[in-house]
């Protein structure tokens, strides 16, 4: 699958409460109530200036903090199509696979805010376009690769009768 | 080749002799939702279309972070919770209960051996415990509600070697802070820490629990510690039965060994915005706060409140100043009443909440104003984690924070501490 958009930069040790504020994760289970905020804390537009199919661009440590899945799925909800980070944290990389918002650790350092990306998932490869550049991202694990294919964890219980991991 | 704690339980849990980098589909033995992440857990259980859990003796949700409910969205979920119940039959801890990760080991569903997953990230806690523990997402509890699996990388780990004993004054909370200082928010990223030493040795199981507590803030997914006999009984003493020591092999593999000398560690203290962010108190003392949070599941429990009150205890808290206590749970409350330590709190001024997650997560109880700074016993600084991302907040142990309520301003608490 390839994606094609713009990026939108942040920072290093971007934490789930920047991605979404704990003030609205409990409050609802209507994810597209809950993108609206998404990311507010750091930049109060954000919403508003994403077009769909674009990307967050980050540094190290992205979605460090709370276990929330309500950090994914509101990226999601927002319509960006992935995240790009040089490390995210470990309970968010899970998540964002479970629940089907594609994750792609690579070296980010080059890409500026505005920047046009194509991101290749299955060959894990990211061409930045404004500056006619490739980079080579770091492989999914295989287990997360089957997960994502499946569409998310839910879809791979429900389809396998529980997990079928095994190559 | 030599095998780490975690190593081992993932070994024992998965049938399958596992390393450092290996993944494995593992056996859980207790899994743990709370109001925050099971509402959501519990619409990915429905999407996996599995009528009934795996086994409901293993199964415990608890209503921490916002019990009471301020509002009708938060009610809704919270009934959501407790129809799941009725409907499963699992073990549901409704409001005033307490923290989900005090009620975990209090009520003897955590000990030595186990491996355990719940969807808060601060279920490393019971690492304290021996026990292989681990936050995950709603979706990956929904699957081990389910199976009663989940798959695992193992991770590698780093072992922090912890000589000499701490000096007075000085506590789990600030030895806590000064490792996250030195190793960096990241520094333990997909990786496990096992503590160990003589400092760790010296400590009770509640300020144990303090240090396990915050090995996520440092990236980790779990940090344990080796059992001993002060373990064993308090494992008894909390109606957990079973006994099943897991010790690192002396050959085991680690990924790197830090050694730190405690025994002359002043008081810290972590500063706005982020938790590795550490200073020795004596670099950050007079800043001016207007709001003291004594409580959650790093501090909120019974040994915590006591030292608080000690320094409390005939004084009043500075009139600029609104101090917040949360206990832990129902039964640190209960204990804490019968001991004289609630009305200590209460007559230096304390407004005292429901047991449970408190002011911590900014959903209601205690949401600081614009501009203001807040000192609290907390595991978390981020901005707009209390609820408004133009407040400031300081982290420390909860001597530091009394001593801080009282002066209204970052105050070092060891000149009120004898031992
Ligand atoms: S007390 Fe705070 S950190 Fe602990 S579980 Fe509750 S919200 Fe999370």
């Amino acid at each position: 699958m390839i994606l094609r958009g713009r990026a939108h930069r942040f920072g290093d040790d971007v934490n789930t409460d920047y991605i979404i504020s704990g003030k609205y994760k409990f409050k609802t289970l209507d994810m597209k109530e809950l993108a609206m905020h998404v990311m507010e804390d750091l930049d109060p537009d954000f919403y508003n200036k994403v077009r769909p199919g674009d990307f967050i661009v980050a540094g190290r440590n992205f979605g460090c903090g709370s276990s929330r899945e309500q950090a994914p799925l509101a990226i999601k909800y927002a319509d960006i199509a992935a995240v790009l980070a040089s490390s995210f944290a470990r309970i968010f990389y899970r998540n964002a696979i479970n629940t089907g918002l594609p994750v792609v650790e690579v070296d980010t350092s080059r890409i500026e805010d505005g920047d046009e990306l194509e991101v290749d998932l299955s060959k894990g490869k990211v061409v930045n376009i404004t500056r006619d550049e490739e980079i080579t991202a770091k492989p999914l694990p295989s287990v997360m690769i089957k997960i994502l294919n499946d569409g998310g964890l839910a879809n791979h219980i429900k389809k396998n009768k529980g997990f079928a991991l095994e190559d | 080749m030599g095998k780490t704690i975690v190593e081992k339980i993932l070994s024992a849990h998965s049938g399958q002799d596992a390393s450092a980098g290996d993944i494995v589909l593992a056996e859980v033995d207790q899994i743990m939702g709370q109001d925050g992440t099971s509402p959501l857990a519990i619409k990915a259980f429905r999407e996996m279309e599995v009528e009934r859990v795996y086994d409901p003796t293993k199964i415990a949700m608890v209503i921490d972070h916002s019990a009471p409910s301020p509002n009708e969205g938060v009610s809704a979920l919270h009934n959501l919770m407790r129809e799941f119940k009725k409907e499963q039959g699992i073990t549901l801890y409704d409001i005033g209960e307490g923290v989900c990760h005090q009620l975990m080991p209090e009520r003897g569903h955590v000990g030595t051996g186990d491996l355990v997953v719940g969807a808060d990230s601060h279920t490393c806690t019971y690492g304290a415990l021996n026990a292989f523990s681990t936050g995950v997402g709603s979706t990956d509890l929904a699957a081990a509600m389910a199976t009663g699996k989940l798959w695992f990388k193992v991770p590698p780990t780093i072992r922090f070697e912890l000589k000499g004993i701490l000096p007075a004054g000085a506590f789990a909370k600030d030895l806590i802070l000064f490792l996250i200082g030195q190793v960096t928010a990241d520094g333990a990223t997909y990786k496990a820490a096992e503590y160990a030493g003589e400092a760790i040795s010296a400590l009770s199981i509640d300020a144990r629990m303090t240090i396990a507590n915050m090995a996520i803030e440092m990236g980790a997914k779990a940090g344990l510690m080796e059992p001993d006999e002060k373990l064993r009984e308090w494992l008894v003493a909390h109606g957990y039965t079973k006994w099943n020591p897991v010790y690192p092999d002396p050959d085991a593999v680690y990924e790197k060994v830090l050694e730190y000398d405690v025994s002359e560690l002043e008081p810290q203290v972590a500063k706005p915005h982020t938790v590795d962010n550490v200073s020795p108190i004596s670099e950050v003392a007079g800043t001016p706060i207007q709001q003291a949070v004594i409580g959650t599941c790093t501090n909120g429990r019974l040994e915590d409140l006591r030292i608080a009150a000690s320094i409390l205890k005939g004084r009043k808290v500075h009139p600029e100043v609104r101090l917040i206590v949360a206990p832990a749970s129902r039964r640190v409350f209960l204990e804490a009443m019968a001991d004289g330590t609630i009305s200590a709190l209460v007559e230096a001024g304390a407004a005292v909440v429901t047991p449970g997650c408190g002011p911590c997560v900014g959903t209601h109880n205690g949401v600081p104003s614009d501009g203001e700074n807040v000192i609290s016993t907390a595991n978390r600084n981020f901005k707009g984690r209390m609820g408004n991302s133009n407040a400031y907040i300081y982290l420390a142990s909860p001597a530091t924070v009394a001593a801080s309520a009282l002066a209204g301003e970052i105050t070092d608490p060891r000149p009120y501490i004898t031992r």
